[in-house]
């Protein structure tokens, strides 16, 4: 080992304090990149991987009836690869021990040929027999949410006819990774299941035989999806065909598109500042040893080493650092994945999930790391570098100070001499302090720009389910009913309040924008479920036109007055323009809101209803539940309290984990960079410092100096801090921003508090490391010797 | 008559770096009366330093007693120690041990600030000739300049004693002889006890009395018949 391999040792165990604080922070860095880029990947990968094996269908498209000949018609669209026609239906269900009404999907699974498309993923047991009428596959979770296993049997409304049904199978299936029941928020495997069964028995139940009610298609590699789309359409148009459409408006797809999102935002947003601070950090540190060490380099260099030598010795010591900083960051991002792949595998429903430890991931964090520190130490050796020799010799001209200002200035305000100190010493080195300042903010930032979530969240869920859909269920009807059905159900026991509304599929157009979304007919008047505007203030549907969410307006870029193009998928599948009447506020999904008359003219039918919003006495729950889940008309009943609970938990339960793994990385930040500077300032002022003890400065006097130096540098980071975990937060949510929800930027005070509480608390822990070391000064040492 | 500012008894301090022992002083007996200006001479390494450490309050005796007039300094602990220092005892090294980012003005009122009944800066700048350096930062002054600054500094409290380490050790003999003077000054004007170390022998001509070290001890001292004026010496 050479003596310069020695000295870089030592110093690496000299500074360990200060070298481990910066490696830290370059360790959240690496750590958030692979665990941003390998869940990416991981998760995109294992979609993919499970889509192809599994064959996931590309274009979807459900109907009311069309006979199963029609399949060879649409095989032969130009590009499409594979056909199966299938019948899928929503329908009650009743569970042994369970009050409330749960549904399921009931899918068809063929009986003369083995499954085309979208195949089952069997956890356990056996596909049922062709032609079987009690015989079910099971999805997993359902399974395991109600403890089902293979013989178990369970009741189901099938078209309004109660049949038992017995486990013979569970499965997963690429169509349900996601699988949420209407009206819902987040799966709730209690109360929404996939059921498989064979395609004759349910075609008997459904009275379809020899038909299909739904089809998806496989396509050739290359083929025009929205062309395909438009000839299946124009196929099915006679059959009642309600719009086909493509992967992004399969929810389950969607779903897992907007946390594939998500997680790239993560991945482009939060390493970026790990590493800038990791950078400054860097750069504060290695400016103050190189200014520390003038006179050893003016010797090594007097004694030969070339400047380039002495350049790399430098450089190895933040090189080392760094690597530190890379396997720390390797060890936790490599258990934090694992822990992401675990939350993901209770959340989406794979039947494999790799978190893909991709070596080209930890290749381009440990490269990204290793640069930042390079690029904070370039300035600092290139002094080193171009210091020649016998100036390095001679001490350091001493450091110049100013006045910031006139002189009577300072006679008018008599600051105490400490505080002058403090402002002087901040000043003469604005670029460390600018440094610091930013690098303590951005650690209040990252807390700021991960905790908004509560308070956004907060705030859509109390416009959502307690301003605008204030009803305690909503009960979907199998197929359109008279309005007269309305009565029936205030009737059912416990029901204080009900309101009907009718759902429209249509295609909404504006010039060449085009959605598939549902028009929701509500009375005007309307009670329970109500449509608000961007103050919460109620809006009367006016008598013609629509109003559209916010979202949808921004999309199909109309506002208030503009026309908008209603392809109807039901009935008589016209195509209507009618204007935007309001612009409305909406956090989930895309919506469209018409006055119910006016919804059922646009439809020329009668009075007519898809559904009912209840309010019911909850003491009556168990009997109003007991008699729903009788109703021989109703397919699914969302209970909005119910999955709204399931929705907090889920998400508290997620954010929760988010929140703590941000705070630590926050306060990684606040204490490396508050800890760094003390120490930095120590070394400058450390001689000072002693001589104020000898002067009869209590010890408390003279680190109170330094702590004024750090708590002022931490206080104005504060809004500093908040300002730009705002900005952070703007640039979250467009990343976050799907279609399925908006998110809200609702940043409520307590964030900054809390925010700020633990960076503070951070700061004021590396401040007591540094004011232990200032206690035990050397007052007689420091006097002795000339700095 | 008043007490003795100083009063040692068998002052012991023994250096422990690891196995090493290094006994740096080996019992002094020491007195100094109110106003005297003592001049401590002895090759280095006899423990000048460590003794006016230790009646300074800088550091801890291994055995002995040491009094600053009727206070036993020897007991007291380390906080009692800071508030001696702070009330009573004026400080000038070799080094000067100004704040570089305060003026001369704001490095005295650094300690005008936390005195029971200090002079003004300006006063104790003019006591040491420096009326027209007062607004200028350490970088901004001359040696001699920044020890009289941290003269100013050491009596701006007006100290009891005044105790200095080889307050000339740094500085040319004309600049030394300027330094000098002020402590003199200030010795007669505020009448401090005034303990100066130094290896020039000739200093001690301005002294009251000289104290001979040597190995720890005080091996000799004498009285000045006659003291000359600061100004009369050089070296
Ligand atoms: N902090 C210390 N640790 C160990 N030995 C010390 C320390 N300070 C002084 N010494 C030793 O004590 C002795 C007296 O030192 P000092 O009082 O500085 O002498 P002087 O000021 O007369 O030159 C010397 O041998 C010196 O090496
Ligand atoms: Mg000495």
């Amino acid at each position: 080992m050479s003596a310069l391999d020695r000295k870089l040792l030592r110093d690496l165990l000299r500074l360990w304090p200060q070298a481990l604080a910066i490696a830290l922070v370059m360790a959240a860095g690496a750590a958030t990149l692979i665990v941003g880029v390998g869940a990416h990947a991981s998760l995109s990968e294992t979609r993919a991987a499970y889509y192809e094996r599994n064959r996931f269908a590309d274009v979807f498209a459900n109907l009311t009836r069309a006979p199963k000949i029609l399949a060879d018609d649409i095989a032969r669209i130009p590009g499409v690869a594979a056909v199966e026609p299938r019948i899928a239906k929503i329908a009650l269900l009743d569970l042994p021990g369970v009050a409330e009404p749960a549904s399921a999907m009931f899918v068809s699974q063929p009986d003369l040929h083995p499954p085309r498309l979208n195949l089952l993923h069997m956890r356990s047991g056996r596909a049922p027999a062709a032609g079987d009428e009690s015989e079910v596959v099971i999805s997993e979770p359902f399974a395991k949410a109600h403890g089902f296993a293979i013989g178990a049997t369970f009741d189901a409304l099938l078209n309004g006819r109660k049949r038992s049904l017995r486990v013979v199978g569970t499965a997963m299936s690429p169509e349900f990774i996601y699988a949420v029941g209407p009206w819902d928020l987040i799966p709730d495997e209690r109360r929404f299941g996939i059921v498989w069964m064979s395609e004759r028995a349910l075609a008997a139940a459904y009275d379809l035989d020899g038909a299909f009610s739904s089809v998806h298609l496989k396509l050739l590699p290359g083929t025009s999806e929205a062309a395909v789309i438009e000839r299946l359409d124009a196929i099915l148009s006679r059959y009642g065909g309600l719009g086909a459409h493509g992967r992004r408006d399969q929810f389950s797809h969607a779903f897992l598109d907007a946390e594939l999102k998500q997680l790239a935002a993560m991945s482009r947003i939060l390493p970026p500042i790990f590493l800038l601070v990791a950078a400054f950090l860097v750069n504060m540190t290695l400016s103050r040893m190189i200014a520390l060490e003038r006179e050893q380099i003016g010797l090594l260099k007097a004694l030969g080493y070339a400047d380039s030598a002495v350049g790399l010795h430098y450089l190895q010591f933040v090189a080392a650092i760094a690597v530190v900083g890379i396997v720390i960051g390797f060890v936790f991002g490599t258990w934090l994945g694992a822990g992401m792949t675990r939350l993901y595998s209770d959340f989406f429903h794979f039947p494999f999930l790799v978190f893909r430890r991709d070596p080209a991931v930890y290749l381009l964090a440990a490269g990204i790391t290793l640069a930042a520190a390079v690029a904070g130490a370039v300035m600092a050796v290139r002094d080193v570098v171009r210091l020649p020799p016998a100036v390095a010799m001679s001490p350091p001209a001493p450091a110049r100070y100013r006045r910031m200002l006139p002189g009577w200035v300072y006679g008018l305000v008599r600051l105490p001499q400490s505080l002058v100190m403090v402002s002087r010493h901040l000043m003469r080195w604005p670029l460390r302090s600018l440094s610091t300042l930013f690098g303590v903010a951005f650690s209040v930032a990252i807390l700021v720009s991960s905790m908004w979530a509560f308070g956004s969240i907060e705030h859509m869920i109390d416009f959502t389910y307690r301003r605008a859909d204030r009803q305690d269920a909503t009960i979907s009807f199998a197929v359109e009913r008279p309005r007269a059905a309305l009565a029936s159900v205030l009737a059912l026991p416990g029901v204080l309040a009900a309101e009907p509304y009718r759902a429209i599929p249509v295609r909404i157009r504006h010039r060449n924008v085009e959605r598939r979304v549902a028009i929701t007919g509500k009375p005007p008047d309307a009670r329970l479920s109500r449509v608000l505007d961007r103050d919460a203030v109620p809006v009367r549907l006016p008598a013609t036109g629509v109003a559209l969410s916010d979202a949808l307006a921004r999309i199909l870029d109309v506002g208030i007055g503009d026309e908008v193009e209603l392809e109807l998928l039901e009935r008589d599948r016209r195509v209507v323009r009618v204007p935007v009447a309001a612009v409305i506020q909406g956090y989930l999904g895309l919506n469209a809101y018409m006055d119910l008359e006016a919804a059922n003219r646009l439809m020329r039918e009668g009075a007519v209803i898809s559904g009912v919003h209840v309010a019911f006495d909850s003491r009556q729950r168990d009997a109003l539940f007991r008699s729903l889940k009788q109703t021989p008309v109703a397919s699914f009943i969302a209970l909005q309290r119910i999955s709204l609970q399931k929705f907090r938990e889920t998400l508290a339960q997620n954010i929760l984990i988010q929140i703590t793994v941000f705070a630590l990385f926050a306060a990684t930040i606040a204490f490396g960079v508050v800890y760094n500077f003390a120490r930095i300032s120590l070394s400058e002022q450390g001689r000072e410092m002693a001589s104020l003890r000898v002067l009869g400065f209590t010890k408390g006097e003279v680190s109170g100096i330094l702590l004024a130096e750090l708590a002022l540098v931490t206080l104005v980071a504060q809004p500093l801090g908040w300002a730009i975990g705002y900005g952070i937060a703007l640039l979250v949510i467009l990343g976050f921003e799907s279609e399925l929800y908006q998110v809200p930027l609702v940043v409520e005070r307590n964030v900054y508090a809390w925010a700020s509480l633990i960076v503070i608390g951070a700061a004021i822990v590396s401040g007591l490391v540094v004011r232990r070391r200032i206690d035990r000064l050397d007052l007689v040492e420091v006097l002795k010797t000339r700095e | 008559m008043s007490p003795p500012t100083f009063r040692t008894r068998d002052l012991v301090k023994i250096y422990r770096t690891g196995a090493v022992e290094v006994q740096a002083l080996r019992g002094v007996d020491f007195e100094a009366a109110p106003g005297e200006f003592v001049v401590m001479l002895g090759p280095s390494g006899s423990g000048k330093s460590t003794f006016l450490n230790i009646i300074g309050g800088l550091d801890h005796a291994t055995s002995g007693e040491a009094w600053f007039q009727d206070h036993e300094l020897t007991a007291y602990d380390e906080r009692e120690l800071t508030l001696y220092r702070r009330d009573h005892v004026g400080f000038v090294f070799q080094f000067y041990n100004l704040v570089p980012s305060l003026t001369a003005r704001e490095n005295v009122a650094l300690v005008t600030e936390i005195a029971r009944e200090p002079m003004r800066p300006e006063e104790a700048l003019a006591l040491v000739g420096l009326a027209d350096r007062m607004d200028h930062f350490p970088a901004q002054l001359s040696g001699g300049e920044q020890q009289r600054v941290a003269i100013a500094r050491a009596i701006a409290k007006r100290p009891e004693v005044l105790l200095c380490d080889e307050p000339t050790g740094a500085l040319d003999s004309r600049t030394g002889v300027l330094v000098l003077e002020a402590l003199a000054r200030v010795n007669t004007e505020l009448g401090a006890t005034t303990l100066v170390i130094t290896h020039n022998v000739a200093i001690q001509e301005i002294a009251h009395r000289v104290v001979n070290f040597a190995n720890g001890r005080i091996v000799s001292a004498h009285a000045n018949a006659e003291r000359k004026p600061a100004s009369a010496i050089s070296w």
